[in-house]
């Protein structure tokens, strides 16, 4: 499966950010309150932990058009539910070898902890993820990415 | 046992005596030094006063030439030796830019393999030998053990023991027989290098160490450095104030060798300044040791 | 079929600035499910809310997304609201469009076009969402107190004296904690004793305060409201309900010796001994270590030994026998109280810390702790409060004192400031100087952290008053010289070595929190951090409370701390635990995670990585009560929300309320257009 590394000037990647409530979600509300500009590209989606975090979501949303995902928690030792941080990392260990395997570049997912002060923190990661993916070009790997939920059915094979 | 040997210049000049006990201790104790073939100056003050990356490579290039050599471990008896090797294998393991460059400066491949083992080290882990192989035990020799500045300081380069108030020294003089006393200025700066270019600070330093020896009772004061030794030795008549007693400056191989029963001849004791035939003498007759 | 009313709020320019408002609810009026969307100027205001209420009256909403600030501002502001109008408040869900979208974006273009992939987002997520009821649980109205010193003293008072009952567990044979070992406090040198004592009678006498003396926790089990404890009450060898307190035992004990742990190691006090005159309960222990019976008995000597206690006790209170015992109590909400250590310069150190080796190790004589000095300034101490050197019982001419002992100071493992040491260190010269009037008191600094009430005030009288010589300066070495100690530090502001004879050394050393601290934050499951500091839930906001629901912190076992923050903080907890207490169910968010029992086929992975122990095992039975299977079961009053056990499931039988797959995926899918 060889990807297109492209520059492309035209082409804006879309990212999906799974972020915890706690730490990192805070922390953007704070680049947000300090009015710390960046990327346009990053999408975020709520959830009370990165413990909550399911591999799959992350191949779900690479299927369904994202060129890029981050996954965002809170540094290790300061998850508010003690643990769920750790399972996170733990999981993505062996999630990150999964991703290679099924084709796609490691480049395209990043991992960060950043914590609720860390505002300019999250506007770097955002700013990163985002220049990173941009230059590894669309995601094009799968080809149902982007097809409309009933329009999958009737994808030829 | 095998053992990497760096003698360093001052063990074939000034601090011959701590080569040739050094050699001697090491025949008896079934240890052989294997020396660093075509080893060069380690740099000593000059080196790291003059230019960082130039002091690390003086000292690396030894242990370059000690890994082409098959050595995993390289003996440097003087003590500011031993810092300086140390400290080029401490910058080379923590400074990416200073492990890149060294092996164009030296001409030589360098991987940072072996490990800088210092004299009380060595004899540290060859006390019980030492004591099992005591033929003339000190006999309870009151002896200060003085440890100078660059043995075990600073302590994430020398790696060696604590460095404030570190043991090894005296447990090597425990194996041998004498009694370690107790006193405050053991790791007191003797004035190092500044014995020709500011002596009267050496000559106030030492007459500190040799005043707090005495009051602590000691026979003798025990050290590991050529620097030490000379500063402590050969300036000694300077520091004279009052008539005190002239204290004798052995190194710590001259001490173990008389435990062992070599000669004193053979330990080299003799280049010393301070005579230490009156204390040898009084050791014998009064009666102490076994023939 | 979902009904979703779209409020898109402008927030005055906020929002309107960056984000065309006006075109994102355009935009979303035709998304699939939506039968409302409109923009308004300040949705948070009263006619705000009022458009939300009405909405949904009149449209039969069977959502709600308002699109604006972070729902960290406003979510519980417009669940209100949506409660209002008579829609479950969890059917209420904010897209953040300020925060994340126009507060962070200068391209209009770019930023409404976010904004409306944000608010579709949402949209699908609140399709799926599901009504849910706040959860209610019982509350025991009795709370643990672990800790009897300053601030478990006051926390067990404020709480017993607002109507709640409260359990004092207390490790050693007294309370009183440090506060009692000091002579006097700063800035008002109030003699400690005096303030502190009528506080542990009144705890003792208290009708609400039961208290365990000489007694730990051994385990506490259950959650927020509902917590079961066992303490150990330890042998004493002395049955407390017949002794008097006549103290007959410790005259005639023949161990006269021993170290005295009150006297911080200066004085010496027998094997029977009550720690100090003024403890509560006034009840003796035996050191069964030192007590010559018990030793002997250890031996395996079979003559029984001594027993001259027994012989002179009247009552017939001393028990030999006597076992350690357990008990066990009911009660809805924890506070720790556990207080400080002081850091020892010593060789022999836990792992993470140095000792001075600089110092001696702690081998110099006359070499004391700040602790140490009380003792000797104590007119209860070993001197009878006279200051004099332990090695020769002389007063010492003059006293160096060292700040900044541990602390500060990251090679030794503590980089932390200790706050109270630069304020008894003041203290301590002038003590010194009014007990010795020609003595020479020299103190090494680094800094003057005086920020308290009156206390930069206490620190100029003790150099403009009393005379102490305060040089800017660390000590580098120090060693004893005949009968002195020589003192080799720096004064920075001369740019100057100093050396100064010294006839005695005190040091400002660290606070640590108490040994086994992390033992005890284990059994409590609240978080510590590396130096076993309890973990406060938030730094600034909520200072007094764990991230463990019920569990309350006080005093000098969160971080270093004085007298009256101690006393502040204890009262806070109390506060907080008796708002807790003030209602007779507690309520609770229902974003809880929930089992489901027909799948789940019981292998329990959640329960391995739940970090509250809130999943429990549930028998299935059929009608003839014959075991068919035990799952899991989720107790909504233990579990936080944070779903780790969905993710680990292999089944996906556990759902996190709020955040169940079906939602997210939803939210996925929207972000590529895949709705429905």
């Amino acid at each position: 499966m060889q990807e297109k590394s492209k520059s492309d000037g035209a082409f804006e990647p879309k990212l999906t950010a799974f972020v915890c409530n706690w730490c990192t979600y805070t922390g953007a509300d704070l680049a947000g309150t300090s009015r710390l500009q960046m990327a346009t590209n990053v999408r975020i989606i709520r959830l009370p932990c990165t413990g909550r975090i399911d591999p799959l979501f992350i191949l779900k949303a690479f299927e369904r058009g994202a060129d890029g995902v981050i996954v965002s928690g809170c540094h290790p030792a300061d998850c508010h539910y003690t643990s769920g941080n750790y399972h996170a990392r733990r999981r993505f260990a062996v999630f990150n070898d999964l991703m290679e395997f099924v084709g796609i570049d490691p480049g395209r997912l990043t991992f960060s902890w950043v914590s609720a002060s860390e505002g300019a923190k999250w506007r770097d990661v955002v700013n990163e993820a985002t220049s990173k993916v941009k230059a590894l070009g669309p995601f094009t790997t799968y080809p149902n990415a982007g097809l409309a939920l009933g329009e999958v059915a009737h994808a030829s094979a | 046992m095998k053992i990497g040997y760096y003698p360093g210049c001052s063990l074939h000049g000034t601090a011959r005596e701590l080569d040739e006990s050094l050699r001697a201790v090491s025949a008896a104790l079934g240890v052989h030094l294997q020396e660093v073939e075509d080893w060069s100056c380690c740099g000593a003050t000059s080196g790291h006063a003059t230019d960082h990356l130039l002091s690390v490579a003086l000292a690396a290039r030894n242990l370059a030439l000690a890994e082409a050599q098959g050595m995993d471990q390289v003996l440097a008896p003087c003590a500011a030796c031993f810092s300086r090797l140390a400290s080029a294998r401490h910058e080379a393991r923590n400074d990416a830019e200073i492990r890149e460059k060294l092996p164009e400066l030296l001409g030589l491949p360098f991987t940072n393999t072996v490990a800088v083992r210092n004299l009380v080290d060595l004899l540290r882990g060859l006390a019980p030998e030492i004591k099992a192989k005591a033929t003339k035990p000190l006999q309870g020799m009151k002896v200060a053990c003085y440890y100078g500045c660059l043995l075990v300081r600073p302590p994430e380069v020398a790696d060696f023991d604590d460095p404030e108030q570190p043991t090894s020294m005296e447990e090597v003089v425990k194996a041998a027989g004498g009694t370690p006393v107790t006193w405050n200025h053991r790791m007191d700066c003797c004035g190092g290098a500044f014995s020709l270019s500011r002596t009267g600070s050496v000559i106030r330093l030492g007459r500190a160490i040799l005043d707090d020896a005495r009051t602590a009772g000691a026979d003798a004061i025990a050290v590991a450095c050529p620097m030490c030794h000379s500063n402590l030795d050969f300036r000694q008549s300077a520091m004279a104030l009052r008539g005190e007693a002239p204290m004798p400056i052995f190194f710590l191989t001259e001490l173990v060798g008389l435990a062992l029963g070599l000669e004193p001849k053979a330990l080299g004791i003799r280049r010393h300044f301070v005579s230490a035939a009156p204390l040898l003498e009084r050791q014998c007759a009064a009666g102490k040791g076994v023939s | 079929m979902a009904r979703i009313g779209v409020f898109v709020c402008h927030c005055g320019e906020n929002i309107g600035r960056t984000v065309d408002c006006t075109k994102v609810a355009e935009a979303l009026k035709n998304h699939p499910g939506v039968v409302e969307s409109v923009d308004y100027k300040y949705m948070c205001s009263d006619p705000g809310q009022a458009l939300i209420k009405q909405s949904i009256a009149e449209k039969n909403l069977t959502g709600v997304v308002v699109a604006a600030c972070s729902p960290h501002m406003h979510e519980k502001t417009f669940r209100r609201a949506a409660f209002g109008g008579g829609l479950n408040p969890f059917l209420c869900e904010m897209a953040n469009v300020r925060e994340h979208c126009s507060w962070i974006h200068e391209d209009k273009e770019k930023a409404t076009e976010k904004a409306i992939a944000i608010g579709r987002t949402i949209v699908e997520k609140v399709k799926r969402n599901v009504p849910l009821e706040t959860i209610r649980i019982p509350v025991t109205k009795r709370a643990l107190v672990i800790g009897g010193g300053i601030a478990g003293i006051q926390a067990a008072l404020d709480l017993a004296d607002g109507g709640a009952e409260v359990i004092l567990v207390e490790k050693e044979p007294s309370i009183g904690g440090h506060m009692s070992q000091l002579s006097e406090t700063f800035p008002t040198l109030d003699c400690s004793q005096c303030i502190l004592t009528p506080r542990m009678v009144e705890v003792y006498q208290h009708p609400n305060i039961k208290l365990y003396s000489y007694s730990e926790l051994e385990s506490l089990e259950g959650y927020i409201g509902n917590f079961k404890a066992t303490i150990r009450k330890k042998a004493r060898s002395v049955n407390e309900e017949l002794c008097n307190g006549c103290g007959a035992c410790t005259q005639v004990c023949i161990q006269k010796k021993i170290p005295s742990e009150f006297d911080a190691g200066l004085g010496k006090r027998t094997a029977i001994y009550v720690p100090f005159p003024q403890a509560v309960p006034n009840i003796p222990v035996i050191d069964r270590k030192n007590c010559a019976r018990f030793k002997a008995k250890a031996k395996g000597i079979l003559k029984e030994a001594c027993g001259k206690c027994a012989e002179a006790c009247l009552k017939g209170a001393v028990d030999f026998d006597q076992e350690d015992r357990f008990v066990t109590e009911e009660v809805g909400a924890v506070v720790v109280a556990t207080g400080y250590q002081l850091y020892t310069i010593g060789k022999d150190q836990p792992e993470g810390l140095q000792g001075y080796g600089e110092y001696g190790y702690g081998t110099i004589p006359d070499v004391i702790d700040g602790l140490q000095f009380e003792r000797l300034a104590s007119a209860s101490g070993p001197t009878g409060g006279q200051i004099l050197r332990p090695s020769d019982g002389k007063p010492p001419k003059t006293i160096v004192f060292l700040q900044c002992i541990g602390s500060r100071d990251p090679q030794k493992g503590i980089e932390y400031c200790s706050k109270i040491c630069c304020m008894y260190v003041a203290k301590h010269t002038m003590l010194y100087k009014h007990k010795v009037h020609g003595g020479k008191a020299v103190v090494f600094y680094m800094d003057i952290r005086a920020a308290g009430k009156g206390y930069e005030e206490f620190s100029r009288r003790a150099i403009e008053e009393d005379g102490a010589i305060y040089i800017r300066g660390r000590v580098s070495r120090m060693y004893r010289d005949g009968q002195t100690i020589k003192v080799q530090g720096f004064d920075t502001l001369a740019g100057e070595p100093v050396e100064i004879d010294a006839d005695m050394v005190v040091l400002a050393t660290a606070m640590r929190p108490q040994p086994g601290i992390e033992t005890l934050a284990q059994k409590l499951s609240v978080s510590y951090d590396r130096h076993g500091f309890i973990n406060e839930a938030h730094p600034k906001l909520r200072p007094v409370e764990t991230n463990t629901a019920g569990i309350f912190v006080a005093g000098a076992c969160q971080s270093p701390r004085d007298i009256p923050d101690a006393v502040a903080m204890a009262s806070a907890t109390a506060a907080k635990v008796l708002g807790l207490f003030s209602k007779d169910q507690l309520e609770r968010e229902p974003t809880v995670a929930k089992v489901n029992q027909d799948l789940c086929a019981g292998c329990f992975s959640c329960e391995h990585v739940c970090p509250y122990g809130a999943v429990e095992h549930k028998e299935i039975r059929d009608r003839k009560g014959v075991l068919l299977k035990i799952v899991a079961e989720v107790n909504g009053g233990v579990c936080q929300g944070c779903g780790t056990c969905q993710a680990t499931c292999p089944s996906k039988s556990v759902e996190l309320q709020g955040f169940t797959d079906e939602q997210i995926y939803s939210e996925i899918n929207a972000l590529a257009g895949c709705v429905e």
